[in-house]
């Protein structure tokens, strides 16, 4: 249970303070690209928010969560190609269509358990991948190339990339709370309820599937929007945002912050996020390295690698 | 056109095969010690590299398949004595991400030391040509050798599990480890022996296609999504289920390709019927899979939970 | 791979421990190359980068400047790619950007570069939208438009007299491009078309349908292990009396792999290991010494890319100037291996193609070697579209 004890209301607090006054130590170090890079860590830690949500509360491991950052992405490229250019018009367009690919594909995702589940989430998420590789008119596997940014207001502002960092983090911010106030509210007790004891849920009343169901809507609709953030830092927009390996990495995240815990999927999708790009500085065999550290952390620690700092492990 | 379609159907039968070959490995060490092997794609492009190693350096295509079974197996113990067996009393997740790693570091691996460039075996001589089928058109021999190694993998496995001691206490470990512990069995080895037989069997698959297919760093990922389809649709722990949704999955994605734009045709447009049809295609696999879990939540042959 | 500075500022800023920024030193060269060297594309990328590294050991101080060269992998990652392109801009502030393979990728960096004012030269990917409506002043290719290798077996096709050919191609936007280019200049029958499915294994039902149909020749498209995997598939299945065309299929990138298979095959390209000037023979003995394995045409582009940068410094006199240079590149002052070798009006090469087919060379490797020569000084059909501001 998400209890929003003092320690972890401090350490909410400092994660995004440091992240609110990363621009100024960038800014001093004269070094603006960091700012490029912390935006798109910022993009990944909402959708790892996003799918902590339901892995980690309501038990369901969604493999393929990818799918959502194409939907986001999508949305600002299509509306974008349409002359639609507000951020605000980007990110309903893009929950719209998330909510309803969640709805359909979790309502028949959901009458399936454990491994089924996430072969089927992870099908429905190729479905999107081949879709989107077939979509002739943007660019199909070529992906697009965003003219620019969306708007605010109709004013150009994020194209300054301080601007956009800052929006992410407002949303990162935002979306967090949200999730916090979900899991302590009845409707996510009922969720942690339904995963721990599915039957005693229904006994008392609870239909486990009806919220299940609900709880990964939200989650697809907050990975949508951390798609829509990904797709104006990157200026781009292509199929391979919804590749299975995305997906994966999404889980890896979240596991890395230590699941059912929502500042670790932030924490989680940072530490990955940074180890990526530290490893590939040592060696362009990279990913021999970060797959051996993965391997050692599921072996090793049950927390993720919050774990590792913890001497009392329960 | 029926001959034509007699042939698909072949076609089809035949991939279908090819995928029961590949996902073989994966169904035993799935379905009987409940684990997620996401790794096992890349232990068949071990099994394809090491064919090509053990081929030019013996100069036969037939010593160097006999070669990659002992060291496939051996790949096999060292990974399940060194991760695999601290995961099996893990939940799935744990699984998934340890093996998502291993997957990473052996795909990266592969290119260190065999390089990035695609490698090949060449057709061994003996099976080489083709045998005249219907009219003009013919079927390669070395198909009807993989369709053979298929077939004799699945009745392999069938009676090995369901016929013979060894099969008699794998099920009964499957379902009641600790009985069958508290019985004097010793699960632990079990296990290993099984995986390590999941891991050849995956091996010897990656060496049948080298003749046929690419050997290059991208292999075990192309095959692995397909692989999962496969056992899911059979129902997880039923090598049975998973000849039939090999099979299954091998025809309607033939079949589908080749005649899925004349059907489409037949109801709309010429040019909207191409493009559907270049738009399914590649859904088709994922589109089965959605509709046969909707229907039967545990696959054809899983058990009901 | 980059400088290990850029993780230490990159913790440092993380940790608010502030480091002092490192002062950039403008009398160097800074050149980036952007490949994508992991994953299972990365031979090409490997190729194109040893290409280029050979030509620069060659040259020593490219533009008579003292050159640092800084590689970034592009993985196969476009929103990855366009991350560090523009660490290569923002950050290490290079001059010169070289990349990338793939045309995904192109679409990923090409904004980020060209607005930083840095120079982007591919040594591969040319999709036509940037040969047209949006070239470039700061984009060059080196290398092709993409259409054009199809479009030289299309008038292969044509000059042969065949009247029904078959098409093949992965179902993604550079197969439809493809067949495009290949029917622009082919105007005889379309035995079929079929679209497969990106890394397709099993080829036997398009092979079924070519057998039922026995067109007069198969158009193929189906880059890296794909084109492995239909090659060896094409000859087993005894469809070799049909002659087989292709792009991007067989050439030497696969041919280790598709080795007998694809004797006989043909190709088109701007270019083969045996094309003979001075130039080329050299270039391919170098290559051969040092890296064991026969080039393609990714080493080859690659290569060529150092020496037209190298000698386009030397005419503008160092990088200062940016109009110059890009004066300096349009004149391309060297000589290509192609031996032919100019600039159209939007930054892609006029040059000539040529029919490429398999052969087996006397040491026993695989290489495509020249038949004849279809086109001469060819230009691609965008570069009207194309308003150079």
């Amino acid at each position: 249970m998400t209890r929003l004890t003092p320690t972890r209301a401090w350490a909410a607090t400092i994660l995004f303070a440091a992240f609110a006054i990363l621009p100024m130590i960038t800014q001093a170090l004269g070094d603006s690209y960091l700012i490029v890079i912390a935006t798109r860590i910022l993009a990944y830690a909402i959708a790892a928010l996003a799918l902590d949500l339901i892995l980690g509360y309501g038990g369901m491991v969604s493999f393929g969560h990818a799918a959502y950052l194409g939907i986001g992405a999508y949305a600002v490229a299509i509306l974008g190609r349409a002359g639609i250019t507000d951020l605000g018009a980007h990110m309903l367009a893009a929950i719209a269509v998330a909510a309803v690919f969640a709805l359909i594909t979790g309502a028949i995702s959901l009458r399936t358990r454990g491994i089924y589940f996430i072969m089927i989430t992870l099908a429905f998420a190729q479905m999107g991948y081949f879709f989107f590789v077939s979509l002739s008119a943007y660019g199909g596997d070529d992906g697009v190339t965003l003219n620019a940014r969306s708007t605010v207001f109709g004013q150009p502002l994020l194209e300054n990339n301080t601007a956009l960092y800052y929006t992410a983090l407002a949303l990162l911010i935002g979306l967090y709370l949200l999730a916090v106030a979900i899991t302590r509210s009845r409707f996510g007790r009922v969720l942690t309820g339904a995963r721990e004891n599915p039957l005693r849920m229904q006994a008392i009343g609870f239909s486990p599937f009806r919220y299940q169901l609900t709880a990964y809507v939200i989650s697809g609709c907050m990975a949508s929007i951390a798609g829509v953030m990904l797709a104006n830092q990157a200026s781009y927009v292509s199929p391979s945002y919804m590749d299975w390996h995305r997906s994966g990495e999404l889980v890896v995240m979240v596991v890395f912050g230590g699941i059912g815990n929502l500042l670790g999927a932030v924490a989680g999708a940072t530490i990955a996020l940074l180890l990526e790009e530290w490893l590939a500085l040592l060696t362009r065999h990279w990913p021999i390295l970060f797959g051996l550290i993965l391997v050692l952390v599921v072996l090793y620690s049950r927390d993720g690698l919050s774990g590792f700092f913890r001497s009392d492990r329960s | 056109m029926t001959s034509l379609f007699l042939l698909q159907l072949l076609n089809g039968v035949q991939f279908g095969i090819l995928l029961f070959l590949i996902a073989a490995g994966l169904t035993l060490v799935f379905g009987i010690m409940d684990f997620v092997n996401l790794a096992h794609g890349v232990v068949y492009m071990i099994g394809a590299y090491l064919a090509v190693t053990f081929t030019s350096m013996t100069g036969s295509y037939g010593l160097g398949l006999l070669l990659t079974l002992p060291a496939t197996l051996l790949v096999g113990l060292v990974l399940e004595l060194s991760v695999f067996r601290r995961l099996y009393d893990r939940p799935h997740l744990d699984q998934v991400l340890a093996t998502f790693g291993l997957v990473m570091i052996i795909t990266e691996g592969v290119q260190v030391i065999w390089g990035a460039a695609p490698l090949s075996v060449p057709m061994p001589e003996l099976l080489s040509g083709s045998v005249p089928l219907i009219g003009a058109m013919r079927y390669p021999v070395f198909r009807l050798v993989i369709i053979a190694a298929g077939l004799l993998t699945a009745l392999g496995l069938y009676l090995v599990i369901g016929h013979t001691r060894i099969g008699m206490r794998l099920r009964a470990g499957a379902s009641n480890r600790a009985m069958v512990a508290a019985l004097g069995v010793d699960i632990g080895k079990l296990f290993t022996v099984i995986f390590a037989f999941g891991a050849m069997l995956a091996g010897f698959a990656g060496a049948m296609v080298a003749p046929v297919l690419t050997v290059d760093p991208g292999m075990g990922e192309q095959v692995l999504i397909l692989a999962f389809v496969v056992i899911v649709i059979g129902g997880i722990g039923s090598v049975r289920g998973a000849f039939a949704g090999a099979l299954l999955v091998g025809l309607v994605d033939t079949l589908g390709r080749s005649f899925g734009p004349i059907l489409l045709r037949a109801v709309m447009e010429p040019a909207a019927a191409g493009q559907a049809g270049r738009v399914l295609a590649p859904m088709l696999v994922y589109i089965l899979m959605a509709v046969i879990l909707a229907v039967r939540p545990s696959g054809l042959f899983g058990a009901k939970t | 791979m980059t400088h290990p500075r850029k993780i230490v500022a990159l913790l440092a800023a993380t940790t608010c421990l502030a480091g002092p920024a490192i002062a950039q030193d403008d009398d160097t060269l800074k050149i980036g190359l952007i490949l994508t060297l992991s994953g299972p594309g990365a031979v090409l990328g490997e190729m194109s980068r040893d290409g280029f590294q050979l030509a620069a050991e060659e040259i020593g101080d490219i533009g008579g400047m003292k050159t640092e060269i800084i590689i970034a992998d592009a993985e196969q990652k476009p929103d990855i790619a366009a991350n560090k392109a523009r660490e290569l801009v923002e950050r290490d502030k290079v001059d010169i950007v070289v990349g990338p393979i793939f045309s995904n990728i192109l679409g990923a960096i090409h904004k980020p570069v060209t607005d930083s004012g840095a120079i982007l030269i591919s040594p591969n990917a040319g999709p036509s939208v940037y040969a047209g409506a949006e070239c470039n002043p700061n984009f060059f290719a080196t290398s092709y438009q993409n259409d054009q290798m199809h479009e030289v077996m299309g008038a292969h096709a044509q000059e042969e007299g065949y009247q029904n050919v078959f098409l093949l191609a992965p179902n993604y936007q550079a197969g439809k491009d493809s067949l495009a280019g290949f029917k622009h200049s082919y105007k005889g029958e379309v035995a079929g078309e079929i679209y497969t499915q990106l890394g397709q294994l099993d080829y036997s039902a398009e092979l079924a349908q070519i057998a039922a149909m026995q067109p007069d020749a198969v158009f193929a498209f189906m880059p890296g292990g794909m084109g492995v995997n239909l090659v060896k598939q094409y000859r087993q299945a005894g469809l070799e009396t049909i002659p087989f065309l292709s792009a991007f299929t067989v050439d030497e990138s696969t041919l280790p792999a598709q080795q007998d298979a694809a004797l006989g095959f043909f190709g088109g390209s701007n270019w083969a290991p045996d094309l003979d000037t001075p130039e080329n023979k050299a270039f391919v003995e170098a290559y051969e010494a040092k890296f064991d394995q026969v080039p393609a045409s990714y080493a080859m582009a690659g290569y060529d890319t150092a020496y037209l940068i190298d000698a386009a410094l030397r005419e503008a006199g160092g990088v200062a100037d940016k109009e110059a240079l890009i004066a300096a590149l349009e004149a391309a002052p060297f000589t290509s291996v192609r031996g032919d070798f100019s600039f159209g009006p939007n930054h892609f090469p006029v040059q000539d193609f040529y029919l490429t087919e398999v052969v087996k060379r006397e040491d026993g490797k695989f290489a495509t070697s020249v038949v004849k020569k279809i086109f001469d000084d060819y230009q691609d059909n965008y570069v009207a579209d194309c308003q150079m501001n």
